[in-house]
């Protein structure tokens, strides 16, 4: 296979290291959020990727009996950007409950206020 | 109606869950929560009994015939895990109510009861489900609905624990979706049973090994194995009593039963064991963990994070059990599940019955409490004594199969060493008896009394089963080594 082969895997893994190192490296956390949430749509990329036929078209009843795409990947996507939404929200409003106890969202800002405590 | 159980076994207490909020009565919402706790019990009850019997229960959603639509599969393994999760969930809501109302605000109890099913609905989905996605979104549910649940502790540090378990807790669930894709990717399927069977045919190719790799780190973070188990102590110190006895008992010992789910049967035992060794990095880790857990332990004040350390230590019995790869060694890891479910369940349930009278874990509240509360004292030495595993209780059961399988294999270092551990269990519970019983209440001490009457049932009826399974061992240990079977025969 010739460099770079399909390149879609490359993004993915790409935007996956991204979002894997903004999560665990940020002091932030609304920052650690945004790197969860890369990290999350990277994998509804590499299933996107895979359900991909080349010069398929949608599952859908066509004159000519069309090359299709395989939707299940497409399908399970839906229900993990459900979940992913749901994450980042319940994550939210953890912050915003964060901040309003701490007076802060800086990780080692509420270490250092525990510690005092 | 009777063989749609195994999918009643999670809409009733889905569903229950929405019925939930709009009760809006404290003791409404409580009275209802723990109806539906109860039957999901009995009908969890009914399926390990008809398993037992008449062997695997498949189940068609929708009467779709897999591989194309979602099967429940329920064989002795989940049904018996099933089982754990339904009772723990029904004991510890039946001793409730005080310490919900001490640790919660009134107008908050009727989402807290409706979170708490929407967990108990997670857990059990993951355990009954037989497809792999399916099996991530219930994953989600409950690992989602306990970040709530964590998050409700009286102190602010609950927040930040539960923020740390979502992202420690979302990384893994998204490390075991990945894996499941790559799954796919190879496979295309999504059924357990008939992603086994096209494994077999595939072989080994990079994409396996990728998916393998994903789908272990991120099974490890959720059951909190050795060094991925930085979430787990704080969320079990600063979340609600009952939360921590209800999570500690059930949460991680789901996810253990994924792990065996997909090592075993997914993947095979020849694959997991033979091809990639998973047994040499799993028991150095399991040893470590369980050496880690319980000197950390010893030196903890408070007592609730001391308890989460030692189910670091006993999350390390339970994989050393089964990176034993033997009969013997996995009936140990399965039974322990269960049994230290039991157990840790009746000692956080003891713990929460001294931070409802003291408003504290910390040990040095645990002064002169033998006289001041003998009832609750009594019961955590008797759960405690069961943990370092002295004969008749649950712990020792456990540990006897455990030590058993290491000297069958010809480990006896391990099985000193599983000794050793206990000798440290020892350590870190007694620190609490001599506290409570050899140590006067300082003079400023607010007076104490025993703790309400159904807080000590529920925690009386985990005691009694701590000592009853640990004296008549024949369901426990007979159902364990089936699953053991079946899981060593399935992948052979």
């Amino acid at each position: 296979m010739e460099w770079p082969g399909l390149y879609n895997y490359w993004i993915v893994i790409i935007l996956m290291m991204t979002g894997f190192y903004t999560a665990i490296s940020r002091n932030n956390l609304i920052k650690k959020i945004i790197g969860l949430n890369i990290f999350a749509t990277s994998v509804l990329f590499l299933y996107i990727t895979m359900g991909k036929v080349r010069g398929g078209t949608a599952p859908i009843v066509v004159e000519g009996g069309a090359i299709y795409s395989n939707p299940l990947p497409h399908v399970l996507m839906l229900t993990a950007i459900v979940v992913g939404v749901a994450t980042t929200a319940l994550a939210l409003a953890l912050v915003v409950r964060i901040n309003e106890a701490y007076g802060t969202i800086e990780e080692d800002e509420i270490i250092v206020q525990d510690q005092e405590s | 109606m009777s063989e749609h159980l195994p999918i009643l076994q999670i809409v009733v207490p889905m569903v229950s869950s929405l019925i939930c909020i709009l009760l809006r009565r404290r003791l409404l919402s409580w009275a209802f929560a723990f109806t539906v706790s109860a039957i999901t019990l009995v009908m969890s009850a009914t399926l390990l009994a008809r398993v037992y019997a008449g062997g695997t229960i498949i189940y068609e959603l929708g009467g779709w015939s897999p591989p194309w639509g979602i099967e429940y599969r329920i064989d002795i393994l989940n049904a018996f895990v099933l089982l754990l999760v339904s009772i723990i969930s029904t004991v510890v809501l039946l001793y409730a109510p005080s310490s919900v109302a001490d640790e919660i605000p009134a107008s908050r109890h009727h989402y807290f009861y409706s979170a708490y099913l929407l967990c108990l609905t997670g857990l059990l989905g993951v355990t009954i489900t037989g497809d792999a996605f399916n099996l991530f979104v219930f994953l989600e549910i409950s690992a989602l609905s306990s970040y709530i649940l964590i998050s409700q502790g009286k102190d602010r540090r609950a927040l930040m624990a539960s923020y740390q378990y979502l992202v420690m807790g979302t990384l893994g669930a998204t490390f075991i979706v990945i894996g499941i894709g790559l799954l796919y990717a190879v496979t295309g399927t999504l059924n357990m049973a008939d992603i086994s069977a096209r494994l077999d045919e595939v072989g080994s190719n990079r994409t396996v090994l990728v998916a393998f790799a994903f789908l272990t780190v991120g099974m490890s973070l959720k059951l909190a194995m050795f060094p991925l188990y930085l979430w787990l102590p704080n969320a079990y110190c600063y979340a609600p009593s009952i939360v921590t006895a209800f999570l500690a008992s059930t949460a991680t010992k789901v996810s253990i039963y994924v792990f065996l789910r997909f090592v075993f049967t997914i993947f095979g035992r020849d694959f997991a064991f033979d091809t990639m060794h998973l047994d040499a990095i799993l028991m150095p880790l399991a040893l470590i963990g369980i050496f880690v857990g319980s000197l950390v332990a010893i030196f903890q004040t408070n007592i609730k994070r001391m308890l989460a350390y030692s189910s670091v230590a006993q999350i390390g019995y339970m994989m050393l059990g089964i990176s034993f790869l033997s009969v013997t060694g996995l009936t140990g890891g399965i039974v322990h599940l269960f049994n230290h479910g039991v157990m840790k369940g009746a000692l956080f349930l003891a713990v929460g019955c001294v931070v409802l009278r003291t408003g504290s874990a910390n040990l040095d509240d645990f002064r002169g409490l033998g006289k001041r509360m003998p009832i609750t004292m009594a019961a955590f030495v008797l759960a405690g004594v069961s943990l370092i595993g002295v004969p008749l209780t649950v712990g020792f059961v456990s540990k006897w199969y455990l030590v058993l399988a290491a000297l069958e294999q010809g480990y006896w270092p391990v099985a000193v060493l599983i000794l050793l551990a206990s000798l440290l269990a020892v350590a870190y519970i007694w620190r609490i008896v001599e506290v409570a019983y050899f140590q006067e209440a300082p003079e400023d001490a607010p007076e104490v009394k025993e703790a309400p009457f159904l807080m000590q049932v529920g925690m009386w009826t985990l005691i009694v089963g701590t000592y009853y399974f640990g004296i008549s061992t024949s369901m426990t240990v007979s159902v364990a080594r089936k699953a053991a079977e079946m899981l060593m025969g399935a992948s052979s």
